[in-house]
C-alpha cells in the first residue's frame, strides 16, 4: 500500500496570500535545503482551508497538524522542531477562545470554520447514478424512521419544531405549510418540487439534484406521508438535462429498491414521483403559476387565496416546496428538530446554500449557518475581490432583491435582515460587484431580465416595467434629467403596489435598492452626465493628453473609425462625434497619453 | 435487486453495501461532474483516469459524482488512498493528472492544487 509522506502544506487561499503565505513557502523550502530535507518532505500550496481568520495556515501531514497565524519567521522552527524533531510548535497551535484549549489537529479545528454543509452533504460524495451509494450515506434512513416511528401530526411538529423555512425566497414555515396541507381533507393530494430555479447566478438547485438527487426523493416520499398525499411531482426546467437525466436513474432505481410506489419499505404506504417539465420561464417559480404550467395551461399566476394547499394542482390540496427545502428534511428527521434549530438565528434556523457569482474569487457554492455576515461571505469564504478591487455591492435575490452595500457588510444574512435592508433571501444567488460597475446599469440589467420574462397578464407589470426600463436606457445614455429620479421612484411603487403576482411586486427592488444606496451615482448621469464607475459607453469621452503624446500615429493606425487625427511628431486628437468608444487607441497607446473623461 | 421490505431490513442492507465496500478498499478517484464540472472538461479527465490507471495496472474504481460547488477550480477531483482521508484536486487538466497519478496515486507525493475541506460536515 502506498504510504503518504511527509507533507506541508501552506495556504494560497487569497487570504493566507495576502499575509504572506508565499514567504512562508519559500522559507520552508529554504530552511528544508539548508537541512538537505528537500527530497523527503514535499511542500505544496493548497486552496483555501475555510480559517481564514486564523492565517496563515499551515498543515502537516501525516498526524494533520494545523498551524495559524504562521509568520515567514516561523518556517525555521516548524522545520528544525516539527520536522526534524517531532516535537509541534506549540505557540503556533490554535487556542480555542472559549474552552482555552490547544488544539492541534485539523479534525478538532473544524468547528472553526464558517461553513456548514448540510444540503450539500452527499454533493460531490456519492455517485447520483448508483442508489447504494447513496444508501451508505444514510440516504432513506430517515423515510424508514418516518414510516416505522411515526404518525403525520408528529412529524409536522419535529419540522415545525425545526423552524425551517422555505428556501426557494419566500421564507414561509415549511412545517406550518405541510400543517395546512394535512389539514385540508381530500381524497387526492399532490407534493411537488419546485425545481424551477429561474434567478440569474443561482444554480444550487441544480446541484443538488444533480449530485444527490435521492435526498430530495426521499424528502417528497415523506412529505407525502405527512400530508398523506401518494402522487409527487418534480416540476423541472428542460435547461437542465443532466438534473432530469440523473433524476430520471434516481427515481427508477428508488422503485426497483421498493422507496418508491406501493407499499413502502412495508408500512402499507403508496407513493409515486413523476417529472414535469418547464419551458424556462421565470414566472413559473411562482407557485400558482408553476401549478398552471404543469396543469398545461400557460404559466400566468393566479390571486392567492386559494393557496395551493386548499387547491392547487387539478384543484387538489397540494404542497409545493422548493429543492433545496426538501434536502433539509432527512438530516432534521436523523438529528432532531433541535439539532436543526441550533444552527442560525433566532428566526431563520438551519444553513442557506449561496451561489457565489461576478467579481469574486471563488465563484461556486456555499453553505452557511444563517447570520453568517456578508462580510464573512465574501471575504473569508469566497477570497475577496477579484484582482483586489474594492467591493462595491451584492445583489442578494436575483432580480426580485436588492443591493447590500458595504454599510450591510456586517449585517448578519438571514430572511429578515435581507428584508429590513431592502433586499430579500431569494433562491441564495449573490452576486458580487466591484467599482467598475455601474449601479444604474446593474439595474437596467435586471429590469431587462422582468421585462423578458413578465407574463404579460397584467398591465403594472406588462407596461410599467418596460417604461421603467426605457427611463433607465435613457439614463443611461445621457438623455436624463433629474426629475427621471422622481419618476423612477414613483412608477416603481405603483408597480410594487398593483402587479397581480411576486415577479411584478417585486420586479422595480433592484432599481429601488440601487437609487437608496447610490443615489449619487444617478445623479451623476443626470446632472453630470457622468458614469462615475466608467460604465456607461454614451457618457464616456476618449481623451488624448498633449504633453503625454509623442505622434507616433500607433492610435490613428489602430481606430476602426478614423476618429483620430494628427501630424507625425505631432500631438493627435480624437474626434468625439465620429468615436466610437471601442478603446483600441487606448490599449495600443504606449505613453499612456490616452485616458476617458 | 429485491425490494426492500422494512426499515430493518435497509439497515441490514446498508450494512452488507458498507462492509462490502469497506472490505476490499481500493484507490477510488472521483470525477465531479455535474454541470460546471462537464462544461470546463471533466468528461476527459474521467475519460483519462479510466483508461490511465488501468494502462498502468493501478486497482482503481473511477466514479462520476456531481459538482462539490468549486466552481472556481472546475474540474475538480478527489484521491481516495486506502487508510488516507479524501484529498480534493482543483483545475486538473491532462497534465496535472498524470502527475497526480505518478506522484500522489503511485507515492503518496502531494502535488500543488490541492482544496482542502474548507466546511464541517454532518
Amino acid at each position: 500500500m502506498v504510504k503518504v509522506k511527509m507533507q506541508i502544506m501552506v495556504c494560497g487561499g487569497s487570504g493566507c496570500t495576502g499575509n504572506m503565505s508565499e514567504a512562508i513557502l519559500d522559507n520552508i523550502r529554504l530552511e528544508l535545503e539548508a537541512n538537505a530535507l528537500e527530497n523527503n518532505v514535499t511542500v505544496v500550496r493548497s486552496g483555501c482551508f475555510g480559517l481564514c481568520s486564523l492565517g496563515p495556515v499551515v498543515k502537516i501531514v501525516p498526524g494533520d497538524v494545523i498551524y495559524v497565524g504562521v509568520k515567514p519567521d516561523d518556517a525555521r522552527e516548524i522545520v528544525s522542531e516539527h520536522i526534524m524533531k517531532g516535537r509541534k510548535v506549540e505557540r503556533l497551535l490554535f487556542t480555542d477562545p472559549s474552552s482555552k484549549k490547544i488544539v492541534a489537529t485539523e479534525q478538532e479545528i473544524s468547528s472553526q470554520r464558517k461553513q456548514i454543509r448540510i444540503v450539500l452533504r452527499n454533493c460531490g460524495i456519492i455517485d447520483p447514478e448508483d442508489i447504494e451509494d447513496a444508501i451508505i450515506h444514510d440516504a432513506y434512513e430517515a423515510l424508514g424512521k418516518v414510516l416505522s416511528e411515526m404518525k403525520p401530526p408528529d412529524l409536522i411538529k419535529i419540522i415545525k419544531d425545526s423552524g425551517l423555512r422555505g428556501r426557494g425566497g419566500g421564507g414561509f414555515p415549511t412545517g406550518l405549510k405541510w400543517e395546512i396541507a394535512y389539514k385540508n381533507k381530500s381524497d387526492e393530494k399532490y407534493v411537488v418540487c419546485n425545481a424551477d430555479e429561474g434567478d440569474p447566478g443561482a444554480f444550487m438547485d441544480r446541484s443538488v439534484l444533480e449530485g444527490d438527487p435521492h435526498a430530495v426523493l426521499e424528502a417528497m416520499v415523506i412529505c407525502g406521508y405527512a400530508i398523506e398525499a401518494h402522487k409527487g411531482l418534480i416540476y423541472i426546467r428542460a435547461e437542465y438535462p443532466l438534473a432530469v437525466a440523473r433524476l430520471k436513474t434516481a427515481i427508477a432505481q428508488a422503485r426497483e429498491y421498493g422507496f418508491l410506489g406501493n407499499n413502502i419499505l412495508g408500512s402499507g404506504f403508496d407513493f409515486d414521483i413523476d417529472i414535469r417539465y418547464g419551458a424556462g420561464a421565470f414566472v413559473c417559480g411562482e407557485e400558482t403559476a408553476l401549478i398552471h404550467s404543469m396543469e398545461g395551461l400557460r404559466g400566468e399566476p393566479t390571486v392567492k387565496p386559494p393557496f395551493p394547499a386548499e387547491s392547487g394542482f387539478r384543484g387538489k390540496p397540494t404542497n409545493v416546496n422548493n429543492v433545496e427545502t426538501f434536502a433539509c428534511i432527512s438530516p432534521i428527521i436523523l438529528k432532531g428538530a433541535s439539532w436543526f434549530a441550533s444552527i442560525g438565528t433566532e428566526k431563520s434556523k438551519g444553513t442557506k446554500v449561496f451561489a457565489l457569482a461576478g467579481k469574486i474569487n471563488n465563484v461556486g457554492l456555499i453553505e452557511v449557518p444563517m447570520g453568517t455576515t456578508l462580510r464573512e461571505v465574501i471575504f473569508d469564504i469566497g477570497g475577496g475581490i477579484r484582482n483586489g478591487k474594492k467591493f462595491k455591492a451584492a445583489q442578494t435575490g436575483g432580480p426580485s432583491g436588492g443591493c447590500l452595500t458595504e454599510k450591510h457588510l456586517d449585517t448578519p444574512i438571514d430572511f429578515d435582515n435581507l428584508i429590513a435592508a431592502g433586499s430579500m433571501m431569494g433562491s441564495g444567488g449573490l452576486i458580487v460587484m466591484d467599482e467598475d460597475d455601474c449601479m444604474v446599469s446593474v439595474a437596467k440589467f435586471f429590469l431587462e431580465f422582468t421585462v423578458e420574462e413578465s407574463c404579460g397578464k397584467c398591465a403594472p407589470c406588462r407596461i410599467g416595467n418596460k417604461r421603467l426600463h426605457e427611463l433607465l436606457e435613457h439614463i443611461t445614455k445621457g438623455k436624463g434629467t433629474p426629475a427621471d429620479l422622481d419618476r423612477l421612484k414613483n412608477m416603481s411603487n405603483v408597480i410594487k403596489d398593483t402587479s397581480l403576482c411576486g415577479l411584478g411586486q417585486s420586479s422595480p427592488n433592484p432599481v429601488l435598492s440601487t437609487l437608496n444606496n447610490f443615489r449619487e451615482e444617478y445623479e451623476a448621469h443626470v446632472i453630470a452626465k457622468k458614469c462615475p464607475a466608467g460604465h456607461c459607453k454614451d457618457l464616456m469621452e476618449y481623451f488624448i493628453i498633449k504633453d503625454n503624446c509623442v505622434g507616433c500615429t500607433a492610435c490613428a493606425r489602430v481606430c476602426p473609425v478614423g476618429a483620430i487625427t494628427g501630424e507625425r511628431k505631432e500631438p493627435h486628437l480624437i474626434n468625439p462625434s465620429i468615436c466610437i468608444k471601442c478603446g483600441a487607441c487606448m490599449e495600443k497607446c504606449k505613453f499612456d497619453a490616452i485616458i476617458i473623461q | 435487486m429485491k425490494t426492500i421490505k422494512s426499515p430493518e431490513e435497509l439497515r441490514k442492507f446498508r450494512m452488507a453495501v458498507h462492509e462490502r465496500v469497506t472490505s476490499k478498499e481500493k484507490i477510488r478517484v472521483r470525477v465531479h461532474m455535474g454541470t460546471s464540472g462537464l462544461a470546463s472538461g471533466a468528461r476527459p479527465i474521467y475519460d483519462f483516469f479510466k483508461l490511465e490507471l488501468e494502462k498502468r495496472n493501478l486497482d482503481a474504481t473511477v466514479i462520476s459524482t456531481g459538482d462539490m460547488g468549486y466552481c472556481f477550480a472546475e474540474p475538480t477531483i478527489e484521491v481516495k488512498l486506502p487508510g488516507e482521508n479524501p484529498i480534493v484536486f482543483g483545475n486538473v487538466d491532462k497534465i496535472k493528472a498524470d502527475e497526480i497519478i505518478e506522484k500522489y496515486i503511485k507515492n503518496g507525493d502531494l502535488v500543488d492544487g490541492i482544496i482542502p475541506v474548507n466546511f464541517r460536515s454532518i
